[in-house]
């Protein structure tokens, strides 16, 4: 496809007066970059369940107790940053369930990324990478297959970092607080030419999510942990969220001298799959603490982090140990 | 020192003592490798996350870090003013059987070292408590420690960079700017960072 050609300048307009926006930090981030012009903006109209603000997080700082946070499903994020021209680390939205609704005020490109989920313009049905002119609504339904949408627009969304990142991190409270209508969302300057796409590939999480995991580095709290991880069947709970995914089924025995033991609190990485008292592991993703005190039986593998990300409450779970 | 498997890229270091946690920790730091993601010093355990490809080159340091040889701190002592008028200062001093003049003095009088940080951004736990001053937390914690509150809890002090739940005994406030993430050097206190608490009016 052709990208279409974007002319902000003349499509540039001052808000409606009678219009109350709750600008997000957007005249901080317009004094601290005057290249971003006042009409260049979304306007949030409806944010469904939950819509954040999500880049790649600011790992390296969790020794200052900040989790790493960021798009808990990364290639979906980059992708939806690719497809519209920006840098792969530009700011966009995670929408957990669909139900976002936003107004551009300006021209611009967007990419809507993850699982399969409709994307309307006006109220007519569109495929995505699409292009907005100003006042043109955009709106998502509920994705199929999976949890987290990525909604990507020319430009990034330019509100403040905090250390280096405007992830909203919902453990500890860093970067903008999660979206809510009437939201005021500054963009920065497109950098890039869209990348054409023809067809893009939802996002799709099977019915059993089968995850390899390694063991250690606390697998000596349990009775033989190979084989009750490979045994157990577990279901995701609907208490999973940015933190970790919350299992519910088998309970994860610990070897007796350490049945009622706590351990020094000590760091935790991305992935560590942690088993508290009560032996349901939790399967920590970006918003985890970066510290912890129940034992971490194993660590499953990076790549395997999207689709956790993307997994609905009810998907069934089982592990696989590494060798 | 053992070394724990934790994923493909990262290990979790396990030592015996503070103390070897700071050497092991200053240890890596001081290689500056550029593969690491993380460090993340914690009670007894130093966390080490890196690149694909890295993790050998961080095993090499570990097999020659010397853990009695606790690294010299090159960064310039902090100093944290305090109002010591915390609302667990007289149960503190009672505990330890003292005034709480004598309280002060001995938790102002003390150099500390930050260990490690956890809980909350900024929240960094010191080390060098006198023993007077180590005491358990409180039987049921406080929904909301202010900002600034200095406590103390076991063989820690620290101060609350923002308001937070929390059992710590509070001996006093401080208006230090602990922890603001638009600052290039966000946090006040970090891992290997020598502190001292001043007595304030």
């Amino acid at each position: 496809m052709t990208p279409p050609r974007e002319s902000y300048a003349q499509n540039a307009r001052v808000l409606p007066p009678e219009r109350e926006s709750r600008t997000l930090r957007a005249r901080e981030s317009n004094v601290q970059d005057p290249r971003v012009q006042h009409s260049r903006t979304l306007t949030v109209l409806r944010t469904g369940p939950q819509t954040l603000i999500q880049d790649l997080g600011r790992p390296g700082n969790a020794h200052l107790g900040v989790p790493p946070s960021g798009a808990l499903d990364v290639p979906s994020f980059e992708l939806a940053n690719r497809l519209v021209g920006n840098p792969e680390d530009a700011a966009a939205l995670e929408v957990l369930l669909g139900g976002l609704s936003l107004r551009a005020n300006a021209s611009c490109t967007v990419a809507v990324t993850g699982p399969s989920t409709p994307v309307l313009v006006n109220g007519v049905l569109r495929d995505s990478p699409l292009h907005l002119t100003p006042d043109d609504t955009l709106t998502l339904g509920t994705p199929e297959g999976g949890l987290r949408s990525y909604v990507a627009v020319s430009g990034g969304i330019t509100v403040p970092a905090d250390l280096g990142s405007r992830s909203t991190d919902l453990l500890s409270g860093l970067g903008p607080a999660p979206l809510q209508p009437d939201d005021e969302l500054p963009l920065g300057d497109p950098t890039g030419v869209p990348v054409g796409v023809d067809v893009l590939v939802p996002v799709q999480v099977p019915d059993e999510l089968v995850v390899p995991v390694f063991l250690g580095p606390r697998d000596d709290w349990f009775d033989n942990p190979e084989r009750q991880l490979r045994e157990g069947r577990w279901t995701v709970s609907d208490r999973s969220n940015r933190v970790g995914i919350r299992l519910t089924g088998t309970a994860l025995d610990r070897v007796p001298c350490r049945v009622g033991q706590e351990l020094p609190s000590e760091g935790l990485i991305t992935g560590a799959v942690q088993v508290p008292a009560d032996g349901r592991p939790v399967v920590f993703l970006a918003d985890h603490p970066t510290t912890g005190g129940y034992p971490v039986i194993g660590v499953v593998p990076e790549y395997v982090l999207p689709l956790l990300g993307q997994a609905p409450p009810g998907t069934r779970l089982r592990f696989t140990p590494q060798a | 020192m053992q070394l724990r498997r934790c994923g493909t890229n990262a290990v979790l270091v396990e030592v015996d003592s503070l103390g070897e946690v700071e050497a092991v920790r200053a240890a890596v730091e001081a290689a500056e490798l550029p593969g690491v993601v993380e460090l993340v010093p914690a009670a007894r355990t130093v966390l080490v996350v890196t690149e694909p490809g890295t993790l050998p080159a961080v095993r090499k340091i570990l097999a020659t870090a010397d853990l009695a040889h606790r690294p010299r701190t090159v960064s310039d002592e902090v100093v944290i003013p305090v109002r010591y008028d915390g609302p667990d200062l007289d149960l503190v001093a009672e505990t330890a059987g003292l005034t709480t003049a004598e309280v002060v003095d001995l938790h102002a009088g003390a150099t500390y070292q930050v260990a490690f940080c956890g809980f909350a951004p900024g929240f960094a736990y010191l080390t060098g408590l006198p023993e007077p001053l180590h005491q358990p937390r409180l039987d049921s914690p406080r929904t909301k420690v202010p900002a600034g509150s200095v406590a103390i809890a076991g063989e820690y002090t620290a101060a609350y960079p923002r308001a937070t739940p929390g059992g710590w005994r509070l001996i006093g406030r401080t208006d230090a700017p602990l922890f603001d993430p638009r600052r290039p050097t966000p946090a006040l206190l970090t891992p290997g960072h020598r502190v001292r608490f001043e007595a304030t009016r």
